[in-house]
């Protein structure tokens, strides 16, 4: 999973999914600059690390953001007691990086 | 064909018939599905029944069961009341051997244009899978997040 992410190309892909879920490697290609091939090939390593998945509809493959193995990492490393103090920190930063654009 | 709004996968060293078992079992459930008791006799049709603190938090239909490969039912919110009213959405779960492990996928679709419980319900499912994964490999769930009534419950029951 780490190999899978440690990629900006494809955390860019992961990107894209965030912001629009369940998309064709066609719409994918179309927003990137990036080969059809190139693109095919990090997609086929994020669905290895199970970060993406795809499904069939009709002739289409549709792909997937799948963020449980992220989920998982987070539950080993975050405590119970840290999480709400870790997203208002979040909240913080996010609020000050806006506030200066 | 509408196109699924959520798709999630988690492999789980387990067996289809315990997984199946997690998913249809209310005193299972109550252990990862934030304190949720799912109840249903499981048959074409049937209802299906999430209590929580003695109230109704979601109900819905059964549309397919196939066990131990494939459950699937509608979904509708009950426990907010701006959400009772948006029409029943769709759960399926697929179960499939590999192996020491099962991969399940887990699929959510059927929502309205616009949907409030589709915003209000985006960030759960990753949690629910996660405490599910923990319960079947190490038999103990997540512990809730303090402060929550959900951990001051299950503090009353411990």
């Amino acid at each position: 999973m780490f190999k899978a992410l440690a990629d900006r190309s494809r955390r860019q892909l992961l990107d894209r999914l965030h912001q629009e879920n369940g998309q064709t490697l066609g719409e994918l290609c179309r927003r990137l600059e990036m080969t059809r091939q190139a693109v095919s090939k990090h997609l086929a390593i994020l669905e290895a690390a199970n970060l993406v998945v795809a499904v069939r509809r009709g002739r289409e493959k549709l792909h997937y953001l799948n963020p449980v193995p992220i989920h998982e990492i987070s539950e080993r490393w975050i405590g119970k007691y840290e999480r709400h103090r870790l997203q208002a920190l979040a909240a913080l930063k996010k609020g000050l990086e806006e506030e200066e654009r | 064909m509408t196109k699924p709004s959520f798709v999630y996968v988690t492999y789980i060293r387990t067996s289809p018939e315990q997984l199946w078992q997690a998913l249809t079992d209310g005193s299972l459930t109550r252990q990862y599905w934030a304190g949720r008791r799912i109840e249903s006799d499981w048959t074409m049709g049937a209802p299906v029944t999430f209590w929580f603190d003695g109230k109704v938090s979601d109900s819905g239909k059964v549309l397919e069961c196939d066990p131990p490969r494939r459950l699937s039912y509608s979904f509708r919110v009950e426990f907010v009341e701006a959400l009772r009213s948006e029409p029943p959405s769709r759960v399926a779960f697929e179960i499939e051997k590999l192996d020491a492990q099962v991969k399940l996928t887990v699929t959510h679709d059927e929502f309205e244009p616009g949907s409030q419980v589709f915003a209000a319900i985006s960030g759960g499912w990753p949690v629910i899978l996660s405490g599910l994964k923990s319960l079947l490999e190490t038999g103990r769930a997540i512990e809730f997040p303090t402060g929550s009534c959900d951990a001051r419950r299950a503090k009353e029951e411990a």
